[in-house]
């Protein structure tokens, strides 16, 4: 979880595109030998065949945007650690040139984000109010937490008996408890808020964005205040009285963190959930060793955080002028990461297209890397671990209920999982 | 040549815990999330094998070995 706007992942999820790009994902390239991005994967766990020529050229290229624009891609992992520890690289939305893979996310950027939206000095000063929230000892401390959690939707699901759709009876409840319980947010209002991160994230159009934050605005702004007269032991209660550097956060800060927290503590966790086992039911080797206990299910999370990269697309400009790898990035030009191309880069990964426990895969990008890197990584973590180990251990027969063609997996232009899930044991 | 030391620059540091989860007997988090090198190791654990890993794990250069 990823919690976090932090998290380079909920820069894909607040940013990322909609379904009308969807419709029209190969838009006219102003330069025809470009490769357009994002593009929807075919299988849901490998990047776009599209992108082939990007691998081939890296680990610098350039892809074009919905609106027929060039910006720099970056696909070759220790480019990509260079660059996006550098400074001269911003995650300001609202600097010049800053670039917005689709149409919706181009009309909304006049809205300042929190944590991934900001540079240093700003950016430091809000982590630091967050960083004490997510430690290794708190997340340790949240795992009997999630385990209740996941026992209690495995149970109702063994109960009703197959078939079960399990994003919805599992894969996207497992972290909306985790977060409402971490955050503070009562979860008996989650379709509410379910249906305003996804909208956020998802539009269709840049109106349904716009109208979701100020319903989520409002609704965490009176939760806010109901706090503050009646104080709870959540996240939020925590930094309505943690004193930084500038003082408590005020109300609207407040409300942005909630917003991040909240949004990116539920879609991208949900995916990994999705499209983890998925990947594991299409990998019955690999899934036969993580049940015998070949692996630890921590190794196999992070193996699975790289090959399926699911926040497929950071995105900078160019603070200033940037010599690399042979080019320049100028000032005002865009960046976007290739998460996907990245972790599958073998000059840093042998076999990059093999899940393959056996390596150690604990450096890839897939949380981003310098100071936005995710807050919510390890929760993330644990939630995976837990949730993934639980679900192969209670159900030795989990299959696929539905042909592989016909189960549906999400659009290009946000964060990578899947629509529906149908199983059956 | 002074001895190798292990640092953190907690000024730096963003509190991934990168360092803490590479190498678990070495680094440490304190009460506030920022990390540290677990006490008597700065030195002692310089050599260890999982160390350098930990420098390159951080994502931000918050870890280094000074002396060399």
């Amino acid at each position: 979880m990823r919690i976090i706007e932090y998290c380079e992942a909920i820069r894909s999820m607040t940013e990322s595109t909609t379904e009308t790009a969807r419709q029209d994902p190969h838009p006219i390239a102003s330069d025809p030998a470009s490769v357009s991005f994002p593009q929807d994967r075919g299988c849901p766990y490998h990047p776009p065949t599209a992108y082939a020529p990007l691998r081939a050229a890296g680990p610098l290229g350039r892809v074009t945007f919905f609106d027929g624009r060039s910006v720099w891609v970056v696909t070759g992992h220790a480019l990509a650690r260079d660059l996006l520890a550098d400074p001269r690289l911003s995650s300001n939305r609202q600097r010049p040139g800053f670039p917005f893979p689709t149409e919706r996310l181009a009309k909304v950027r006049a809205r300042r984000v929190a944590l991934l939206g900001v540079d240093d000095p700003e950016h430091n000063a809000q982590r630091r109010l967050l960083i004490p929230s997510f430690s290794l000892k708190r997340i340790a401390a949240l795992r009997p937490r999630i385990q209740e959690t996941v026992d209690r939707l495995l149970d109702a699901m063994e109960r009703q008996g197959p078939p079960a759709e399990l994003v919805s009876a599992f894969a996207l409840p497992v972290p909306s408890m985790v977060i409402c319980a971490l955050l503070g947010v009562p979860y008996a209002d989650h379709e509410f808020f379910e249906e305003c991160s996804r909208r956020l994230l998802r539009g269709p159009g840049a109106d349904d964005v716009e109208r979701a934050r100020v319903e989520l605005d409002a609704y965490l702004g009176a939760l806010i205040d109901r706090k503050r007269r009646d104080p709870g032991d959540g996240l939020l209660d925590e930094l309505i009285h943690r004193d930084g550097p500038d003082g408590p956060p005020d109300r609207e800060e407040l409300i942005a963190f909630a917003v991040i927290l909240l949004v990116a503590g539920h879609e991208t966790t949900a995916n990994m959930i999705s499209l983890g086992t998925y990947t594991l039911l299409r990998h019955p080797g690999q899934l036969a060793a993580l049940r015998a206990g070949d692996t630890t299910t921590a190794v196999a999370v992070e193996e699975l955080l790289r090959f399926l990269s699911i926040a497929d697309g950071l995105l900078r400009v160019a603070k200033e002028d940037v010599e690399v790898a042979g080019s320049t990035i100028r000032a005002g030009e865009g960046v976007v990461f290739s998460t996907s191309l990245i972790n599958r880069d073998g000059d840093a990964f042998a076999a990059p297209e093999t899940l393959d426990w056996d390596r150690s895969a604990r450096h890839h990008l897939a949380f981003g890397f310098g100071v936005h890197q995710c807050l919510g990584q390890n929760l993330a973590r644990a939630e995976l671990e837990i949730a993934l180990r639980t679900l192969v251990e209670r159900f030795p027969g989990l299959r696929l209920a539905a042909p592989v063609e016909e189960i549906p997996h999400k659009p290009g232009d946000t964060i990578q999982g899947m629509l529906e899930l149908p199983v059956a044991w | 040549m002074s001895a190798v030391r292990i640092e953190v620059d907690k000024e730096r540091c963003v509190g991934a815990g990168m360092c803490a989860l590479t190498a678990p007997d070495v680094f440490t988090q304190d009460d506030d999330g920022f990390s540290e090198v677990l006490p008597g190791r700065a030195e002692a654990a310089a050599e260890h094998p999982m160390v350098k890993e930990a420098v390159r794990a951080c994502p931000v250069s918050a870890v280094s070995l000074t002396g060399t």
